[in-house]
């Protein structure tokens, strides 16, 4: 192991798909470099990544709002209709004893979402003031966020399920609500608010400690 | 075969001069602990068998109901595509169209991507059309194939159906489980690095 230069500090650049790693000779002029191995346009880092990063967190922060106070579900039993929120679906289950239920659906739907766009909010503050702060731990954050995110689509399936089961001869139906739009949203913008955020940013104000 | 290769952390970017791994280690980045490489055992057999497993799986998942509701002398039966359409219909088209990507069309392209990809590299050849491009495109795919997200899905569902009528499983849940096994073996199995290299062989 040699002591710790980067591809960035070698004029080097590895591609974000494939991994090759090339001389970064094209980016002294205006031209995309390609990489020669798999085809995809290369870049030190991704490009961007904290504008779009912000204005996806911001968008997902934004949905959250109408995916949780907005009915996902709507029985419809007998002429009566009962609309139930992520929320209200939770307590439900709570009160009638299916707390493992509940605690699935709590974490999946309201929990990992928000603990998700804080950790990406953080990340950003930190790499924009460039902290010094526990590059590994924040790294490992970010390690989070790209995998919890997927478990969040559980509340979007279970409506496609419902739906699709319960029509029974006009005795009842399920509808889906306009909040399952929104949660799909949210589910969707962080997915690709985490994508777009490139995790070298952190080490990068650590570099130039060094020089 | 013990020549060097450059690679970068993807984490943060820190170099290294890496030779050929072991088979069955993994090597970490010193700085930021993420994976740099890791030397699978039989990497592409492992993967092209999970891959056909997984295809004939979700064939059987897709052809067959996986969940009935029966009260009283009503039954009915839901396929995978049954709710997208359902959703569709009650002007949930955004929803519907993620419902079938990340369900349906993503796993499929997956499956027969790979299957496209390595049973040429199995016998020693390149395969036609683009594979880099493929690879790549399979390779941004990945996270949005969630049929493990989906499969816990169905078991919420069968909790909250209980107490409004019978659920009875169907045949297809449990090729449902089954696949997710075999699409989690897939891409546990496969090691990425190999394939690039193999793809670039004739180049």
């Amino acid at each position: 192991m040699e002591g710790f230069a980067t591809a960035l500090e070698k004029s080097l650049v590895s591609c974000h798909s494939c991994h090759l790693v090339c001389r970064a000779t094209a980016f002294h002029g205006k031209g995309e470099m390609i990489c020669p191995r798999c085809g995809s346009v290369l870049h030190q880092r991704k490009p961007r990544s904290l504008s779009r990063t912000w204005a996806l967190v911001m968008a997902a922060f934004i949905f959250y709002i109408p995916a949780n106070v907005l009915p996902i579900t709507t029985v419809i039993s007998l002429g009566h209709a009962q609309s139930d929120t992520i929320m209200s679906g939770v307590i439900y289950f709570i009160l009638t004893g299916m707390w493992p239920i509940a605690l699935i659906i709590f974490i999946a739907s309201i929990f990992v979402p928000l603990v998700k766009l804080f950790i990406l909010t953080f990340l950003l503050v930190s790499v924009q003031r460039k902290w010094q702060w526990r590059p590994k731990d924040r790294t490992r954050l970010y390690r989070i966020t790209e995998v919890i995110g997927r478990w969040s689509m559980t509340d979007i399936y279970v409506v496609t399920i419902l739906v699709a089961l319960v029509k029974l001869g006009g005795f009842a139906t399920i509808e889906a609500g306009p909040g399952a739009i929104f949660f799909a949203a949210v589910v969707v913008t962080t997915m690709f608010a985490a994508m777009s955020f490139d995790p070298r940013l952190i080490w990068d104000s650590l570099e130039t400690q060094y020089e | 075969m013990k020549a060097l290769t450059t690679i970068a952390c993807h984490e943060c970017d820190l170099l290294y001069e890496l030779s050929a791994l072991p088979e069955g280690s993994v090597a970490t980045c010193s700085r930021c602990g993420a994976v740099l490489q890791r030397h699978k055992r039989d990497s592409l057999d492992r993967t092209l068998s999970w891959t056909i497993a997984g295809l004939i799986l979700f064939v059987v998942a897709n052809a067959f109901p996986f969940l009935a509701l029966k009260s009283g002398s009503l039954v009915r039966e839901t396929t995978l595509i049954t709710g997208v359409v359902e959703l569709y219909k009650q002007d949930m088209q955004s929803v519907a169209v993620l419902v079938f990507l990340t369900t349906i069309l993503f796993p499929v392209v997956q499956l027969t991507g790979m299957l496209y990809l390595l049973l040429p590299l199995k016998i020693e050849r390149l395969p036609w059309w683009k594979p880099a491009l493929v690879f790549r495109l399979l390779r941004s795919l990945q996270p949005w194939g969630m049929m493990e997200v989906f499969m816990i899905g169905i078991l919420v569902s069968m909790v909250k159906l209980a107490k409004m009528a019978k659920v009875i499983p169907g045949i297809a849940i449990y090729s449902f489980a089954v696949l997710i096994i075999a699409l989690a073996a897939a891409a546990a199995s496969l090691d990425p690095h190999l394939v690039w290299d193999r793809l670039e062989i004739d180049r």
